[in-house]
């Protein structure tokens, strides 16, 4: 059995489901979700069925794989009769057999007039594009009499040979979209510098992904305070301004941070009603901590420097640092940014 | 008796041949009429900047005014093209400088600009007076300055999507008090604070302002002094639209919008706070253009509410978080929308994407005359595409971008090939095409059947053979721009016929099967194309092996010799 494409590991779900002529209708959520999860029965073919080796992703630029994939393509005319003992008749005729366009055996479908030329003009069509030279072993003669099977499922060709069409992680250039928008969703809030990192140190090469989670629902960045080993998540698009986020932090940590102070107490009785300090001070230096962040391209800042949509754009994880430590640390001096207006 | 129709009349005549394919026409049907055409030319199109020199632009035309020129291959966009490729602005200027060319109008798209060139420029054409750049780079707004400086006509400054380094100068500043000609001014691709005050009282003097579109430095209460001075904008673009609703500044921002009614266009929102979009409600009723792609914050109800008053509107730029049932409510309000792009707001999201085919087949149902798409979608099904292609026979432009790019229909398991075969053979004005999801061959063969009027055409990661590729060559006569990337076809398919490329602006391959070999015959057979082979930008080296593989070719027509700016890691053949 052919095998569905990408995550399925069931055989296909050739389904007849394209209406002729009737409303399409919603399919319910489990039909849309889970697809193909469940065996069903073939009523129709519809055409070349999905390639198992398209779901290998792998290093789509490696040469060596160039040279493998060349030679699962040369299998292709090997393996095609193992296909066709499916039933299905990879000839030019029945492959249009679909109710898209139907072949001669059939009425087209009311809302979709096959033209004039009828589906007998493809084989002229295909073999005028058979007559060049090719280079290639798996010529087109052979590959016509499939007609336009694809690759089909090659259980010799190992896994990690790379069509080097597919990947599911991220592929340069894709989606295909103008790096302004990529980091929107990281920075709903603002859209300066942060394009920076791909674009100016790094000019034409590929995107980095956000460091810092970017949803279109909030921007969480990691905060983690000295003295407390769990580490909170905090959602910048929750808060306006620095003072807020001060408050956060204080609500965030206080009670940790007592917490590891009574564990750290020596031996003893846990005083379960000593009163938590509150942690304030982290934005201006006078309080025994304070807030620094790690921007975009890497370097520590102090908190509090740019205004606060820019810093949301640059922020991509905070810590809350002891002020004694500050002086020990490479703090990167906060950038001329948006202080001096044109 | 014979007439004798003078060439000023002729001349006079062909005032009124405005498009540039006609003018070529009319350009060549004798010789008296290509002279009396080429001196009276004043508008030039030129789509890929290396098919002609400047200096036989200006033999041909002395009188040239207007200049569009472009200059990256379109997959630039995506980072597939390395940065210094090409694409200078300079030679160009530097060329109508000397020979004193009355340039008025430069349009500049995918073209390395530099500061000196806009210096250059703004010195150079005493009559200047449109300058728009799209997805360019390579200037500062010192350049920016340099323009805004000296040239006395200014009426239209227009930086579409440009990387501008931004030096926070005084650009704004510089335009003299004496500059009141501002019909156009968007700046909203820049990055750095600007001169508020200086901004106002800019606008205050540009009684003709009619296009005006802010950064995000732009805070919401000097956008309501703006629109307090330019009541009588057709196109805004709001800068930072954040503010608390329940303030004074909030107020009198609504006040202002409401004089507006004019505003036909609107967009900005690169920071939005949803609770201030009701300010927006009493205009949006006018409105024929809505961009909210930029407009993260802006979703579910606030999102809804919003479209719901816009019941006029003709073209929409969106973020996918507005979901298939966002989609419906436009569907349901939005009767005579043209264009519809649903961009994605998660590109790298693990299936956060929120709009399916259900969303698509929502809006071809009640939007019968929508004929532009752009469409980022989480997944899309053969039935789907099928009803569109029912519903809207009229697309002249279709782009469908699956975010996994070689994502089956997930109803079926099947490849999208009839699909997209309903789309072309429904809608027989198509002229744009642009394919995702799983494709065999097959949908190639129903694009080089049906797609008569294709004119460009975007492939990756799709195909199994030559078959495809040669479908679409063989098919589609008037296809002017192919761009593949990621799929097998090869030198079978390259060299079919090699003739068919002089009928085309350029061809893009990049991770294919097209070999070195290859690409040196197709160069020797056909000396006026030119087969740039394009490296990585730290590559220098090419691999003379025959047989290997090329990463990225590009290959363009063209009348003049190689370019002699090309960086190192480009080969050209």
């Amino acid at each position: 059995m052919e095998s569905g494409c990408s995550k399925n590991v069931e055989g296909p779900q050739l389904l007849d489901l394209i209406p002729q002529g009737r409303e399409w209708h919603v399919k319910n959520e489990d039909e849309r979700r889970h697809g193909s999860s469940e065996e069903k029965k073939l009523e129709l073919r519809l055409g070349p069925p999905g390639e198992d080796n398209w779901s290998n992703f792998k290093d789509m630029n490696s040469k060596t794989s160039n040279r493998e994939r060349d030679e699962s393509m040369l299998s292709l005319g090997y393996f095609s009769s193992s296909m066709n003992s499916n039933g299905k008749q990879a000839h030019n005729n029945t492959v249009l057999s679909c109710p898209w366009a139907k072949n001669t055996h059939q009425q087209p479908p009311s809302f979709l007039q096959f033209p004039s030329t009828t589906p007998q003009s493809l084989p002229v069509i295909a073999k005028e594009s058979s007559q060049p030279c090719c280079t290639k072993a798996v010529d087109l003669q052979n590959a016509e009499k499939k007609a336009f099977s694809p690759p089909p499922a090659n259980p010799a060709v190992p896994p990690n040979t790379s069509q080097k069409r597919t990947a599911p992680g991220p592929v340069v250039g894709w989606p295909p979209i103008r790096s302004f928008r990529k980091n929107l969703a990281s920075s709903s809030s603002s859209k300066l510098a942060s394009e920076s990192p791909s674009v100016v140190p790094h000019k034409g090469s590929n995107e980095k992904a956000p460091a810092a989670e970017p949803t279109s629902k909030g921007l969480f960045v990691k905060i983690n305070m000295d003295g407390v080993p769990i580490g909170r998540k905090v959602d910048l698009k929750a808060y306006d301004s620095y003072e807020k986020l001060s408050t956060a932090v204080d609500e965030l940590f206080r009670g940790l941070l007592a917490a590891q102070r009574d564990s750290s107490a020596a031996g003893g009785i846990v005083n379960k009603q000593e009163e938590e300090k509150a942690i304030t001070g982290v934005l201006d230096g006078s309080g025994e901590y304070t807030l620094v962040y790690e921007d975009n391209e890497g370097d520590r800042m102090l908190v509090g420097d740019v205004p606060w949509h820019m810093f949301v754009s640059t922020v991509k994880r905070l810590r809350v640092l002891k002020s004694s430590e500050l002086s020990a640390l490479s703090l990167g001096s906060s950038k001329q940014q948006g202080k001096i207006p044109a | 008796m014979m007439m004798i129709i003078v060439d000023e009349v002729i001349e006079h005549i062909f005032d009124f041949i405005t498009s540039h394919k006609d003018r070529n026409s009319v350009s060549l049907v004798c010789k008296s009429w290509y002279k009396i055409e080429r001196y009276s030319r004043q508008r030039v199109f030129i789509g890929n900047c290396y098919s002609i020199s400047p200096e036989r632009l200006i033999a041909r035309f002395p009188g040239l005014k207007s200049l569009t020129l472009k200059g990256k291959p379109h997959f630039a966009d995506f980072n597939l093209v390395p940065h210094d490729w090409g694409g200078f602005l300079d030679p160009w200027i530097k060329a109508f400088a000397k020979n004193r060319i009355g340039l008025e109008e430069l349009r500049l798209k995918r073209m390395v600009v530099s500061d000196e060139s806009l210096e250059l420029l703004s010195k150079s054409f005493v009559n200047f007076k449109s300058l728009i750049l799209v997805s360019c780079e390579g200037f500062t707004t010192d350049g920016l300055a340099a323009i805004a400086a000296n040239c006395r006509n200014l009426r239209e400054l227009d930086l579409q999507e440009n990387e501008v380094d931004d030096h926070r100068g005084h650009w704004l500043s510089c335009f003299p008090e004496s500059c009141t000609s501002l019909v156009s001014l968007n700046f909203a691709c820049l990055k750095g604070e600007i001169n508020l005050a200086a901004l106002e009282r800019l606008v205050a003097r540009s009684p003709n302002l009619k296009s005006l579109r802010l950064n995000r430095s732009v805070p919401l209460d000097t956008l309501q002094k703006l629109l307090m001075r330019a009541p009588q904008l057709l196109d805004l673009g709001t800068g930072s639209y954040v503010h608390d609703p329940s303030s004074e500044a909030y107020n009198e921002l609504k006040a202002s919008i409401q004089k507006c009614k004019s505003i036909r266009s609107l967009s900005g929102f690169l920071e939005v706070a949803p609770r201030c979009m009701a300010a927006i409600y009493p205009i949006c009723a006018n409105l024929t253009f809505l961009n909210l792609s930029y407009a993260a914050g802006l979703h579910g109800n606030a999102l809804t509410k919003l479209i719901q008053h816009c019941n006029k509107l003709q073209r929409l730029w969106i973020l996918d978080c507005i979901g298939d049932k966002g989609l419906g409510v436009v569907a349901s309000t939005c009767k005579e929308l043209q264009e519809l792009r649903v961009f994605p707001s998660d590109p790298y999201g693990a299936g956060n994407a929120a709009v399916t085919e259900e969303g698509l087949v929502l809006i071809s149902a009640g939007c019968p005359k929508l004929n532009s798409l752009l469409y980022f979608c989480q997944q899309m099904t053969n039935a789907a595409l099928i009803t569109v292609a029912k519903n809207c026979p009229n697309f002249i432009r279709f782009r469908l971008c699956t975010l996994d790019p070689t994502k089956p229909d997930p109803v079926t398991n099947l490849p999208l090939d009839e699909g997209f075969g309903a789309i072309v053979q429904s809608c027989k004005g198509l002229k744009r095409l642009s394919l995702s999801g799983l494709l065999t061959d097959q949908v190639f063969l129903y694009i080089g059947m049906y797609a008569e009027q294709l004119e460009m055409l975007s492939i990756a990661f799709a195909g199994e053979s030559d078959k495809g590729m040669l479908y679409v060559l063989n098919g589609c006569k008037k296809l002017r721009k192919l761009e593949i990337r990621d799929c097998p076809f090869g030198n079978a398919a390259l060299l079919e016929d090699v003739g068919k490329y002089e009928t085309m602006r350029s061809l893009w391959m990049s991770s294919c099967e097209v070999t070195l070999g290859a690409c040196k015959t197709l160069a020797e057979k056909m000396p006026r194309l030119k087969v740039e082979l394009i490296n990585d930008s730290d590559q220098m080296e090419f691999n003379l092996d025959d047989d290997q593989k090329v990463e990225k070719m590009y290959l363009y027509r063209s009348v003049v010799g190689h370019r002699e700016d090309a960086p190192e890691f480009v080969w050209i053949l």
